[in-house]
């Protein structure tokens, strides 16, 4: 094992530590020169091992230039990270400038940062896009010794993973004497990062380093009375139990799923604070203003509890919490441990976490990830290849930085772990597209912006397009929004343009913990009031998170093993044994249909246990297809779970719904013809750089109006549908919104091995699923005309006089 | 095809968000907006170069479809004045034969006021506003004309929520002497019909949205 030096030594002696094993392993693969991945759990000090390496070095060899650069997926990462290390480096009295560079830096530290960069920079991958961007970048970087991820478990296998993994090729190149080290939560697969962060997929480059692992964590099922609903999703029955969890520990943070449902439960905790602690609420929608007050004031440990959504998840330390407590079902077992993981930052003490199922299947859902938990199983991370976008984005950096032969970047692009089979013939279309659109009518050829001279570089035509790239580089895509106001100019956050079109004065919703009245839509901003009236909820849109296929295959399990019965509640094993007498439990490798009549309605009830987002894109085609067969559907729920659908004539044979041709013909039809795809292009469109981001406050008011990207689609799908955006709008539609992975494994299950029981009324089973019914809103099946007709015929009613 | 009567003519309006005017055998569409792509590809924004192709289409279609003698384009039929030098040679054709084939009208509007060249480069008159069997056309309504008036400009567009989904159309705007058209270009967006600035040209007199859908006129009272 390594030797720290003395002065380290004796900083850790100072404070009655010791350095721990993996953090010394961490400097033994530095020593060795060789790049490392350091899997451990939360509390463990990671990012000290991260760094430790970094600070040995510039102990041992003093240097006035760039030598660690850190990356992490959140800036407010980045900046509690800048505090942690700042502490040791002044008591140790070390000369080393720790400093963040992220959008928010101010552009004259910007600008300074090129010219005399300090010794470890931390950014976020967007930042180093940028930074890569620069003349000068080959300057700065060139000295550079070592490159830390942070929270890589978090994004390496998304788009900003994609973008990062293209930034790191092109350090290696200017920075031959780079290491790389990442940090993880614990994974399933480790070997998957270290491909990732080699580049090459060389494992052998990347040392794996393992923490120890903590204390098992402290979870619990909260049950309020003995019981589990029938229904719902939120567990917002048992506000007055987790009102009492908060009051006694010291802080509590309350997650849930969404951030409609955390302001639910905000408002619901707020309705039964007798002692009138003090509460806060955090999600992404909120101004980023009043999330930083409330991160400070966990900080300072001013609040007793926190409702907090996804926002909360990654590294920042957010003080002393001893509870964290699961709104509803916790869809994965990382995703649960990542939360436990905000509670509790010491290793040797277990973490304590409550679950509340919303309902009895996320019940077994939850008693499937403490399981999972508990068996150390983790979800799996699925890794695909580098989207097309992304690597438009970066061509254009690079073309920014400095001229450069299509051969040589070529062949840096395939360093990057995503990009290493990209064809080049591929990589030729995305340098066509950046530099003229890439159509096959060649019509923009005077209008380039890129070129290739005699001398077999290609270069950026005229400055104004490296500016143009500059303010529009970015991962993130978000909906059009409107920002929530009070007539005193005062904001409080954004919500969807699309949520605040259903929004009309007088009408009320909760957001950031208060019932809002609307008061008019003024340019950008939606002007409200705080009112007494009860309210509305938000409905934010956006993907849900599906459960994840490990605790479905537990679920699973748990319904065909009798045995695993007696450890749940009475109620729920009750359920099981009248569905057994009733019907039939699902059987894993089969799919189970139930049918029944129902009040003048047929009903047909799928448990498939696939997500929610599959068996929405399911639902769909599978009701366009009882259309055509004429069984008159007129809607159908999906959950995580199982779908329902219903119609007026039965389904006496469900087998030809499910046949696996309709991944063939109908999919490719609906998805098409769905929002899913505007919205995947829209977002393709903007990091590619075909249009431009619309900046906060540049938004055309009065006559004339911007072009929208849906037009763009269309004309585009319409003239020339092999175009490279629509292939990579595809490619995201397909991965990301229908989950068309785990709709074909569904379908693979139904071919030959559907069981179908015709009862004469609903199952206990069917119960969750169908009382969704009337409260999801569906409109599928209808199209578009109908719609209008029949909303015109309610005005006409309405506007009627007689 | 669904007819309706305004201003004691019989209009029809069009799916694609033309008007027909069968007495006259006319058509008319506003705000073209061509070569709008070419022209934000000259700013680095290379949107596809089929909107000039796609848009000229869909008007031939209708003219063919309607037997169309006579065709009056409501202003803004280009992006901007340079758009008509920069069509594609055979888009160019595309829009000579059309001119040549019908009595052709540009009423110039705001994008493309210098429209003289349009004339010598793609056929057709070009006029500012002309009155026509008792209806003035032109291209942005005025809040003060007392005499029947048909113009474009501001892309009119329905935008409803129905059942939690949205649905948002071109529209006619009509009220009782001013109807105004939608955009008719492929690429180019739209504004709430209700909008105060649509609201101003009808100088806040009653109105309706009028939508063509499966052979009816769907009529929405723009709330005032």
């Amino acid at each position: 094992m390594s030797e720290l030096p003395p002065i380290l030594d004796r900083w850790f002696a100072g404070r009655g530590w010791t350095p721990r094993r993996h953090q010394l392993a961490m400097l033994d693969a530095a020593r060795a020169g060789q790049s490392a991945l350091l899997v451990a759990p939360t509390g463990a000090g990671k990012t000290l091992a991260g760094f430790l390496p970094s600070l040995v070095e510039l102990i041992e060899q003093p240097a006035d230039t760039l030598h660690t650069l850190y990356v992490s997926p959140l800036k407010a990462l980045a900046v509690d990270v800048q505090r942690n290390l700042l502490g040791p480096i002044e008591e140790m009295g070390l000369p080393i400038r720790v400093e963040t560079r992220t959008g928010d830096t101010p552009s004259d530290r910007k600008a300074r940062q090129r010219v005399k960069p300090p010794q470890m920079l931390l950014t976020t991958p967007e930042s180093l896009s940028l930074l890569l961007s620069y003349p000068d970048a080959a300057q700065m970087f060139a000295g550079l010794k070592t490159l830390v991820i942070d929270e890589v478990h978090a994004f390496a296998p998304t788009k900003r993973g994609d973008l990062l993994a293209l930034s790191m090729a092109r350090l290696a190149r200017l920075a031959p004497e780079m290491r790389r080290v990442a940090l993880s939560a614990t994974v399933a697969e480790p070997d998957l990062y270290r491909g990732w962060l080699s580049g090459t997929g060389d494992l052998d480059a990347v040392r794996l380093v393992e923490g120890d692992p903590g204390a098992d964590p402290d979870i619990a099922i909260l049950l309020p009375h003995g019981t589990v609903p029938w229904a719902g999703h939120s567990g917002r029955y048992a506000a007055e139990q987790v009102m009492a969890e908060i009051a006694a520990h010291r802080t509590t943070i309350i997650f849930c799923n969404t951030r409609s449902l955390a302001e639910l439960i905000f408002q619901d905790l707020w309705a039964v604070n007798e002692a009138h602690l003090p509460i806060g609420i955090h999600h992404g929608s909120l101004d980023i203003a009043a999330r930083r007050k409330v991160e400070q004031a966990m900080a300072d440990g001013r609040l007793r509890a926190l409702v907090a959504t996804a926002s909360l998840d990654l590294g920042v330390d957010w003080g002393d919490v001893d509870l964290v407590i699961q709104m509803g079902a916790p869809k994965g077992s990382s995703r649960l441990l990542q939360r436990i993981g905000r509670a509790n930052h010491r290793l040797d003490v277990s973490s304590k976490a409550l679950i509340v199922p919303g309902n009895r299947f996320e019940y077994l859902e939850a008693r499937a990830a403490v399981d999972a938990v508990e068996a150390g199983e983790r979800d799996p991370d699925i890794f695909r290849e580098g989207a097309l976008d992304v690597l438009a984005q970066h061509i254009m950096a690079m073309a920014s930085a400095e001229p450069f032969a299509r051969d040589a970047l070529l062949d840096e692009v395939r360093e990057a772990a995503p990009y290493a089979t990209l064809p080049a013939e591929a990589f030729d279309r995305v340098l066509g597209f950046v530099a003229t659109g890439g159509y096959a009518l060649r019509a923009y050829d005077r209008y380039r912006r890129l070129t290739e001279g005699v001398d077999g570089l290609w270069r950026v035509t005229h400055p104004r397009f490296v500016t143009q790239f500059r303010m529009n580089a970015g991962i993130i895509v978000e909906a059009p929004m409107l920002t929530v106001r009070f007539r005193n100019g005062r904001s409080l956050g954004k919500i969807e343009e699309g949520f605040a079109a259903t929004l009309s004065p007088k009408d009320t919703f909760f957001f950031s913990g208060l019932s809002l009245e609307v008061e008019g839509v003024k340019g950008e901003d939606l002007i409200v009031r705080a009112t007494a009236r009860p309210a509305r909820i938000p409905t934010y849109g956006g993907a849900r998170m599906p459960i994840s296929t490990n605790l479905a295959d537990r679920v699973r399990h748990f319904l065909h093993e009798p045995e695993q019965w007696p450890r749940f509640p009475d109620d729920v094993r009750d359920w099981l044994e009248m569905q057994q007498r009733r019907s039939q439990l699902p059987a894993p490798e089969r799919l189970l249909i139930e049918t029944f009549p129902r009040e003048g309605r047929h009903y047909m009830v799928v448990y498939s246990f696939e997500g929610w987002n599959a068996h929405q894109s399911l639902g769909m085609l599978v009701t366009r297809r009882m259309e055509t067969a004429g069984l008159q559907p007129i809607g159908f729920v999906a959950s995580d779970y199982a779908i329902a659908t219903y119609s007026l004539k039965p389904v006496t044979d469900p087998r030809p719904l499910f046949s696996p041709d309709i991944l063939e013909h109908e999919f490719v039809d609906w998805v098409q013809e769905s929002a899913l795809l505007k919205r995947a292009f829209r977002e393709v469109a903007v990091i590619g750089g075909l249009v431009e981001r619309q900046h906060p406050g540049t938004r055309k008011t009065g006559r004339q109006v911007s072009f929208s990207t849906d037009l763009i689609y269309d004309v585009l799908r319409r003239y020339e549908p092999s175009h490279l955006l629509l292939e990579a709008a595809w490619a995201d539609a397909k991965a990301r919104m229908t989950d068309v992975g785990r709709l074909g494994r569904l379908l693979d299950t139904a071919a030959g091995r559907i069981e179908h029981v015709a009862l004469d009324r609903v199952s206990p089973l069917a119960v969750p699923v169908l009382v969704l019914i009337g409260r999801e809103r569906v409109a599928q099946g209808t199209v578009d005309d109908a719609l209008l007709i029949e909303a015109e015929a309610l005005v006409a009613e309405a506007m009627n006089e007689r | 095809m669904v007819r309706f009567s305004f201003a004691g003519a019989e209009l029809a309006a069009l799916a694609p968000g033309a008007l027909a005017w069968p007495a006259r055998r006319a058509l008319l569409v506003a705000d073209l907006h061509l070569e709008k792509a070419s022209f934000y590809a000259l700013g680095g924004q290379m949107l596809p170069p089929y909107d000039s192709h796609a848009t000229l289409g869909e008007l031939a279609a209708l003219v063919d479809a309607t037997g169309a003698e006579e065709v009056w384009c409501l202003g803004d039929s280009f992006h901007d004045t340079e758009g008509c030098e920069r069509l594609a040679p055979e888009t160019r054709d595309t829009l000579r034969r059309l001119t040549s084939a019908t009595r052709w009208t540009w009423i110039a509007g705001n994008h493309d006021l210098h429209a003289a060249r349009l004339a010598d480069h793609c056929g057709g008159r070009v006029v500012g506003e002309v009155e026509v069997d008792g209806l003035l056309l032109r291209h942005e309504a005025d809040p003060a004309e007392p005499r029947p008036e048909l113009s474009g400009h501001f892309h009119p567009k329905l935008r409803m929520t129905i059942r939690g989904k949205h649905v948002a159309r071109r529209c006619f705007v009509a009220s009782a002497t001013k109807l105004i058209l939608p955009a008719f270009g492929a690429l180019t967006g739209g504004m709430d019909a209700g909008d105060p600035a649509i609201r101003a040209a009808l100088a806040h007199r009653p109105a309706d949205a009028l939508v063509p859908v499966a052979g009816r006129l769907l009529r929405f009272p723009i709330t005032a």
